[in-house]
Parts: structure tokens; sequence; C-alpha cells
């Protein structure tokens, strides 16, 4: 890397988050690499899926939490009075735990974003859906059953549609919270394969409790625990690699071996 | 025979009871009411466009149309506001406010039905007269009224099938960069489709069966309207007001009448069922 300070997609500085009295998140910072994955990993609790929503400010649904900190997409401020949640989300796609497809047809299902921001013409419509299935491989299965209801689909597909559905949107980068842990073992790795083929277009952030996944698929790792006061907090962050092999911090090494967590 | 035979046997017998009250009425409004049918002929009683009972026509063809103009104006006016009112309480409500509104709403479904038509005939009636012109004492009253009437049924079940969509849904559409309310109107209500349409289908039976509160204000002239300040007669007001003294054939017609109101509630009634089962 040249010059790893231009390289950053998503940044966060110094964010802390409190749901009411309670630290859930304390002091992280951290920068994530344009055009890779990072993968999220550590005990259950420990605020990885809290850190995940920061980045498109879905922490925002749940009442009483506030942020403290910054995080930027590029060099725009995600929390920044002049930004707006919506806006912020049309440029970070998310992927949920469960496929959450809509009561309505695959096409549907997909178009639905960008009808949301303005698109109606049925050619261009038409287009984006063709677009994003084939960036999922759904295109050749599904071209002839696009009126079907989605949830006519198994899981694996119907989640494979839920990731068409967030590029739809041509978002910026991708979060997926745990997003093959409703997934059987052989979907999970044809999941894998489609998120390492977006990495090369897209920064990708996974939370995972799969550390076998955050090492197929993840070029750099963040390790998260909690802290002795219940908050979450960032231990290690590094190539995946490096923390695998070479764990810099004791505790890291300690849930990688299995011997907590 | 043991003690939970016993319980069973006793539990069995009141299911029993007021299933055969259901039967018996049923028996007993079909029993009174078809022989007429037979008699006048059914195209003479339900599409003959004169009631006179004294002189043997029995045309309910005026009162069908009644109920339905009736009814059809309290889904214009009640539908669109129960939605509203039912979005607002899951959306975008306070806790510490629809605390408020839900019990209010549940109290006005408990204010009886006399008190709606007496407060009709002070309130609307005089407000259309003086205003709109013609008697006041219209199918427009009679929609004011039930168009409010029906508002707890519509808010509380459409407010349900809107609460129990999964969290998933919203979550979402939020995630894909959506507004608030085109999160509300693109996935929820789409979702919710099925429950509100029950509910509007079960607003409008109760519309339809409601017969004190319009009594008071619709006029209950036998004609077909020609505009919604004409005075009109619905299918339950006919039974209401004549059933004090009607006698032989006159009162099989009102039976006929009942039959004919029966089957429409019966026909709704399925319809929501079917509605709210497929999902």
């Amino acid at each position: 890397m040249d010059n790893p300070v231009q390289n950053y997609k998503l940044k966060t500085v110094g964010i802390n988050l409190y749901y009411g009295d309670f630290h859930a998140l304390r002091d992280i910072s951290m920068e994530i690499l344009e055009c890779s994955i990072t993968a999220i990993i550590g005990p259950s609790g420990c605020g990885k899926s809290s850190l995940l929503r920061t980045f498109n400010r879905m922490n925002d649904l749940i009442p009483n939490a506030r942020i403290e900190g910054e995080a930027y997409i590029g060099n725009q401020p995600i929390y920044g009075s002049d930004s707006d949640a919506v806006q912020i989300r049309k440029k970070i796609g998310m992927v949920f735990q469960k496929p959450n497809l809509f009561p309505t047809s695959i096409y549907n299902n997909i178009a639905i974003g960008p009808k949301s921001q303005g698109i109606k013409n049925k050619g261009d419509l038409d287009g984006i859906v063709e677009k994003s299935l084939r960036q999922v491989a759904l295109f050749d299965d599904l071209k002839d059953r696009l009126s079907e209801p989605g949830l006519s689909l198994s899981s694996e597909q119907q989640q494979r549609l839920c990731i068409a559905r967030a590029l739809a949107i041509e978002p910026e980068a991708i979060l997926m919270d745990e997003s093959c842990s409703a997934l059987d073992p052989v979907s999970t790795l044809m999941i894998e394969d489609l998120m390492k083929k977006l990495a090369e277009n897209y920064a990708i952030i996974i939370v995972t409790h799969n550390m076998e996944q955050a090492v197929r698929v993840s070029d750099m790792a963040a390790f998260m625990m909690i802290g002795d006061d219940r908050a979450g907090m960032l231990v290690e962050y590094s190539n995946t690699e490096d923390m695998f092999s070479n764990p810099k911090d004791e505790r890291t090494e300690g849930y990688i071996t299995g011997r907590f967590g | 025979m043991n003690k939970d035979t016993i319980s069973k046997m006793v539990f069995f017998i009141l299911a029993l009871s007021s299933i055969s009250a259901l039967a018996l009425i049923t028996g007993f409004i079909f029993i009174q009411g078809l022989p007429l049918f037979f008699k006048v002929g059914f195209a003479n009683i339900v599409f003959g466009t004169k009631w006179a009972p004294s002189q043997g026509s029995f045309g309910i063809f005026p009162m069908i149309v009644g109920s339905v103009c009736v009814t059809l104006g309290a889904t214009l006016l009640g539908v669109p506001i129960g939605v509203c009112c039912s979005i607002f309480l899951v959306e975008y409500c306070p806790a510490s406010l629809s605390n408020l509104f839900r019990p209010a709403i549940q109290l006005l479904a408990g204010i009886p039905s006399v008190v709606y038509g007496f407060w009709g005939l002070l309130f609307i009636v005089p407000f259309i007269r003086n205003n709109l012109g013609g008697p006041g004492l219209s199918m427009l009253a009679g929609s004011m009224i039930l168009g409010i009437m029906i508002l707890p049924t519509i808010i509380s079940i459409s407010e349900v099938s809107l609460k129990d969509l999964p969290r998933q849904y919203k979550e979402g559409a939020l995630a894909l960069g959506m507004t608030h309310w085109q999160a509300i109107y693109s996935v929820l209500l789409p979702a919710a489709r099925s429950g509100i349409t029950a509910a509007i289908v079960l607003g409008i039976g109760r519309a339809i069966g409601e017969t004190m509160a319009v009594i008071m204000v619709l006029g209950n002239a036998v004609a077909l309207p020609e505009s919604i300040l004409d005075p009109i007669r619905t299918l339950t007001t006919n039974i209401g007001i004549e059933m004090g003294y009607a006698t032989g054939d006159h009162q099989q017609a009102l039976f006929a009448t009942g039959i004919v109101l029966f089957v429409i509630i019966m026909i709704l009634n399925s319809f929501a069922q079917y509605i709210a089962r497929r999902k």
C-alpha cells in the first residue's frame, strides 16, 4: 500500500455508544479498507453488531441510543449535524442475520430500493434487477420466475437475493451481520465465494461468530471484547493472517485458540 | 364416570348451547321469512321498489340500496381516518401518547349506539340542514355517524396487523435508504394488507348491521335516494321501525328483510376470514 491513509472507505474516530445508561461501545477507532473484507469477531454481547450498525446509523432506531465520536464514509461524516441517516444508508448496503425479504415478488424485492430513490422507468428498473441478480449469480436461475414471491426460494437463495437487493441501490460499502449463521455449511461456502467476488469492488464488513469463516474470507480482522465495565472495546485490529498466526494481545490469543468466549 | 369426563361434558354442553342459540335464531328467521319469498316471488321482494305491506307490495330494493349507500359513505369516511390512525399509533406515536389514545378508542367502541344516534340527531342533523340544505335527516348524517362507529374496529384490527409485522421488514426497508414514510408505504402497508383488508370488511359488516343509531338520523323514507341529503331507509331500520305493529305477511316480510341482511353479513364475514387467513 503506497498511501494507506487515502485507502480507507469507512472510518470511526473515538466512537462511544450508549443505550440509556448502558455503555455499549468504548472509544472505538478503526479504518476499513476499500475493496476488502473486514471481519469483526469476539464473544457474544461484546458489541460487534452495535459497531456494525454505527456505520449505517441503524442504532438510531433504538430509543435512548446515544453516540459520541464520529464515523466517516470516505470523507463524509456519518453523524455530523449536516448528515442525514437516509442519505448515509443509501451509500451503505446491509445484509442481516436471517434473510429478510419483503413479502412480495422477487422482482419487487430488488426494484423497491431504486424505486424509493425515484427511478420509475420500467426499462431502467429491469436493467437494475438483472444487473443485481447477475452480481449474486441468481439471474440465470430466476430470470423466468421474477414474479414469484421471494419467500418461495431456499434460505441460501433468499440471502443472495437480500445481497442483490442491497447492491441494487449502488452502495459504496456493504455490512453483513452474521449473514451466514442461518445457512447450512454448503450454502455458507457459496455465500463466502460471493463475498470474495464482491470485495473486488466494495468495502465489506462482516460480523461473524465463526472464526473459520473469518480466516477463510477476511483480509482484516478486528477482535472485540467486553471490558471490565461491560462496555465493548476493540482489542486488536490487524491483518487476518497476522492475527490468527501471531496475535499480539494475549486476550486475542485466548479467544482464537478457544480458551474463552 | 370420572371427574374429567364430567367436566368435559359440562363444557361441551355449555359450548353447544352458544352454537345452538345461533342455530335457533337462524332457523327461526328462515322459517318465518322464506315462505313469503315463495308466495310473492324472490324478484318481487329483492328487486321490487314498492314497499306497501298493507297492499301486498313487499319490495325492499330501496332498503338494499339504502344499506349499501350508507355503508359506502361510512366506509369512505371511516377507512382513511381509521387506517391513518392505526399507522400513527404504531409508527409515529410516542408511547406516552398512545397509552392515552388506545383506551380512548376502546371507549369509542363502548358508547351505546342510541347515544350516537341521539348525538347525531341533535348536532349532525341540524348542522346538515342549516349548512347543506334538505331535511337534515339523511344518508349523509347516517354515513357520518356510522363512519365514527366503525373506527374502533378498523383501528384496533389494523393496528394489530401492523404491529405483528416482523421487525426485520422495517429494518430492511430503512437499511435500503428509505425514509420512514417510504418504509411504511411501500413495505409495511403492503405486508399488512390482508389484516387491514379484514379490518375494513369487518368495519363494513358492523356498519351494515347497525340499527338504532341510524334509525334516529336517516329519516327512514322508503324511496330510492337521489342525493346524499335525501332521507333513506336501510334493511335494519326497516325491521326496527315496523316490527312493533307488523302482523301476518307484513311480519314475514320483515323476516325476509332479515334474511337478506343475514346473507349480506355472512358473505362479508366469510370474506374477512378468508382474507385474514390467506397470508
